[in-house]
């Protein structure tokens, strides 16, 4: 391999959801837990389980089982806190995974206008294609609720 | 060499809160938020039914002076399983009154921090932010999120329709006699 080519190189974060695996990059991965306490209290955001606490900090727990594979997970055997991009704020999220992690790494192809807006792109590991998440397509936060309201509203608009 | 006198540490800015329960769930409020604490009962001999459509979290009103309160069922805004609230929460410079199961405690906040920015729905209006208490989260009410201007609007509209059929009906009574 050239000094160039391994320029080129990411690094991402291979994640594990029941038989399938996604990545992440590397530089939005702050750490990997082991499941702790979830407090739960009532809210309206779907996909949102509840809070737990790490360093002090209070971290929402998004649950991505069940847009990314079409069914929920109730196993998990660690948190992936990773950080997530709001419009002008960053703040740390934790997402419940099944298996272990593995750092990579390796080149992305960026995604095609035809992938799902989640999809940042896609990289081949161990004769797997594997998806590169968008974390921030993926989570819930002010612009999906707006996109939402706004999807509501042309539904009533129409006849 | 002259050395700079050393900082002292500001007190750190805390406020009372009162731990409360609805429907089993814990929720935190400021407690120079709330005016009165009342039991249901006490309550329940002045208060008038009134039905706005759409709102079923609200079904009584209290009438103070030229003030009304409306009672806010709190498992019903937060969506939590219906109990027969215990005691009322008279909030400050409201017109919510909030109806409970009981309270937990009083405590002190050194902390509150912002709802994080994936809560996204109505819960935004519902809480000021989330506490660390006891290695546990509680999430800290705003008094003024249980009716919005819209539910107020619908609430008054509710109460002005209640007024005018009392008012006929004792028109009537009176004519009859």
């Amino acid at each position: 391999m050239t000094v160039s080519a391994e320029l080129e190189l990411r690094s991402f974060v291979l994640l594990r959801l029941g038989e399938r695996r996604f990545a992440v990059s590397a530089n939005q991965i702050a750490e990997l837990v082991a499941p702790s306490r979830i407090f739960r209290f009532p809210h309206r955001t779907p996909k949102l389980e509840g809070v737990i606490l790490r360093r002090g900090r209070i971290v929402p727990v998004c649950d991505v089982s069940e847009i990314l594979l079409g069914k929920r997970l109730t196993s998990r055997r660690f948190y992936l806190i990773a950080m997530r991009n709001y419009a002008t704020q960053r703040e740390w999220i934790a997402i419940p995974v099944t298996g272990e992690c593995e750092l990579i790494n390796t080149d992305m192809m960026a995604a095609a206008e035809s992938d799902a807006p989640h999809v940042a792109g896609w990289l081949s590991h161990d004769g797997d294609v594997i998806e590169v998440l968008n974390l921030d397509t993926l989570t819930p936060g002010p612009e999906q609720a707006l996109a939402e309201a706004t999807a509501a509203q042309r539904a009533e608009a129409l006849p | 060499m002259r050395l700079a006198a050393p900082v002292k540490p500001s007190p750190a800015k805390t406020e009372q809160i009162i731990l409360f329960r609805v429907s089993g769930q814990l929720f935190a409020v400021s407690s120079a938020s709330v005016q009165e604490v009342r039991s249901a009962d006490s309550m329940s001999g002045a208060a008038i039914e009134i039905n706005a459509p759409g709102l079923r979290k609200v079904r009584h009103v209290v009438r103070r002076g030229d003030r009304s309160l409306f009672i806010v069922n709190g498992a019903m805004h937060f969506g939590l399983h219906a109990v027969e609230g215990a005691l009322l929460f008279v909030l400050r410079k409201t017109r919510t009154a909030l109806l409970i199961d009981g309270i937990e405690k009083m405590a002190t906040m050194t902390r509150l921090q912002a709802l994080p920015l994936s809560f996204c729905h109505e819960e935004r209006q519902w809480y000021r932010g989330l506490t660390a208490l006891d290695q546990s989260v509680v999430p800290v009410v705003h008094p003024e999120g249980f009716l919005s201007p819209e539910e107020l609007a619908l609430l008054d509209a509710a109460l002005l329709e209640a007024d005018n059929s009392a008012a006929a009906g004792l028109e009537e009574t009176e004519s009859a006699q």
